[in-house]
């Protein structure tokens, strides 16, 4: 039962129960752009203490093509925040206005405070470098989506596994699937946090690697993220490293006719723009799932879906 | 039969022993206790003894003072090892082992400053799964940091110099 349930991190759920959701959202896709009446009267409170378009975009657009409203803030400049209100305090008022409260935060385990705080479900949109299990959940999505199913598949994800939550949060999420390698390919000094790592012990094959050309052949998904300049002390040592993280023609020459690459985006030239047309590129795909997905996860928690087939 | 380090700190009528301390731990049991030798019992403290499972180790002997189980459990956040004798009439009439609990709350610390729990003004208690015990290995619940036994030592050898 995903009734009422919070969303704080991607290993609160099961295999069975992210199939469920994928199943949900993909009802959701087929009912197109139409508007569902699912959760008419509900409201859902987007509190964003990090900036954000995507997430919180899809979030309330989700919430809005299921019939009902979102409220929320995104700049905290603006809020009673700024006059020194803790977290705590602003969670209960949420509560209090709406059915469910989407959270971003930059302090790692807010979302679990909020959780703590509020009666209704909180849904976490990324704490600190930790979490993002929605976004997961939409990486899943678009893999189960894309290739017809998760189990099996070698997959690598490449870019910043220290400090990367979407990074983080999809490894955590491959960890309930049967996959059959999982490859990390990230500079020495963003290699996967040593918690993370032992998580993985047991659960899944995995090997790390320094450089993409050395799996890129071997792969069905290469998922990309980020390596930004401002994690490395020494700009000499970025500007060495940058262009091994780049994902481009020449690379993808190697790689399967079936290959999909994903990212979570927002992306800023680790893909080579010529990729961007070819048919390995699926992320703007992805990012269009978040909708579906999203809805899907908002009608679960707040128990709607049962009513999901009586709607036109 | 009186044991050597006996003739260097004698016997106690009643109280305490925490025994099979890891050498140089003494003094942040003490402290993890809240014991600041300006109480009314009287500590006898030993360190570096011969010990054939430890081969060093410290013993800190209590005049008077019982543990509550909420106190052995913080002494085997530093000394997993430890032995409590209780002591009645110069005898031990029981002896126990300490063992970390499943999960603990409120007397460690998080060690990442970006952790909810860290935050000022926020009604978090640092909240830790023990997943080692030996060396002690703790997980936060909020953030997921691990937190060392060499956390948990300097985080109490701080309180200890302060």
């Amino acid at each position: 039962m995903l009734k009422g349930r919070d969303v704080l991190s991607i290993l609160d759920f099961t295999k069975g129960e992210l199939e469920r959701l994928f199943e949900t959202a993909f009802e959701m896709e087929k009912k197109g752009r139409g508007k569902l009446r699912l959760l008419e009267g509900k409201i859902l409170a987007t509190a964003f203490f990090e900036p954000s378009t995507r997430t919180r975009l899809s979030f309330e657009a989700a919430m809005l093509r299921l019939g009902g409203s979102a409220v929320g803030f995104s700049d905290v400049g603006r809020t009673s925040l700024a006059k020194g209100e803790n977290l705590a305090d602003t969670i209960r008022m949420l509560d209090a206005y709406a059915d469910a409260i989407v959270i971003r935060h930059p302090i790692e385990g807010a979302a679990k405070l909020a959780a703590e705080v509020a009666k209704s479900p909180v849904i976490n949109a990324g704490d600190g470098s930790r979490h993002h299990p929605t976004q997961a959940m939409i990486d899943l999505y678009t893999i189960w989506r894309e290739l017809g199913g998760i189990d099996g598949k070698r997959i690598a994800v490449l870019g910043d596994l220290r400090y990367g939550r979407a990074a983080t949060s999809l490894i955590y999420g491959l960890t309930s699937f049967g996959i059959e390698k999982l490859f990390l390919v990230s500079p020495p000094s963003l290699r996967l946090r040593q918690e993370v790592m032992d998580f993985l012990g047991g659960k899944v094959n995995f090997s790390e690697v320094e450089n993409v050309g050395e799996v890129i052949g071997d792969i069905d998904v290469l998922y990309v993220t980020r390596v930004q300049r401002e994690r490395f002390p020494d700009p000499a040592e970025y500007e060495k490293i940058k262009r091994s993280y780049r994902v481009d023609l020449g690379l993808l020459e190697k790689a399967k006719d079936s290959l999909i690459v994903l990212h979570p985006l927002p992306k800023v030239g680790e893909i080579d723009l010529e990729v961007d047309k070819t048919n390995f590129a699926r992320y703007f795909k992805q990012a269009a799932y978040g909708v579906p997905v999203r809805m899907a996860i908002l009608s679960l928690v707040l128990g709607a879906v049962g009513r999901l087939n009586d709607q036109t | 039969m009186t044991k050597p380090e006996e003739l260097v700190v004698r016997r106690i009528r009643n109280g305490t022993v925490i025994d099979h301390i890891p050498a140089g731990q003494a003094l942040n049991v003490l402290k993890i206790l809240g014991v600041r030798g300006v109480e009314d019992f009287m500590i006898a403290l030993m360190m570096n003894a011969k010990s054939s499972k430890l081969g060093r180790k410290d013993i800190v002997k209590m005049e008077g003072r019982q543990l509550i189980p909420e106190e052995v459990d913080k002494i085997a956040l530093i000394a997993p090892e430890a032995t409590i004798n209780i002591i009645k009439d110069y005898r031990v009439t029981e002896k126990m082992k300490v063992r970390l609990p499943d999960e603990i709350e409120g007397i460690v610390r998080c060690t990442n400053p970006n952790c909810i729990s860290r935050q000022p003004r926020e009604p978090v208690t640092p909240s830790f799964k023990v997943i080692s015990r030996n060396p002690t290995l703790l997980v936060c619940k909020y953030c997921g940091t691990y937190v060392s036994h060499k956390d948990v030592v300097a985080q109490y050898a701080a309180l200890a110099g302060s």
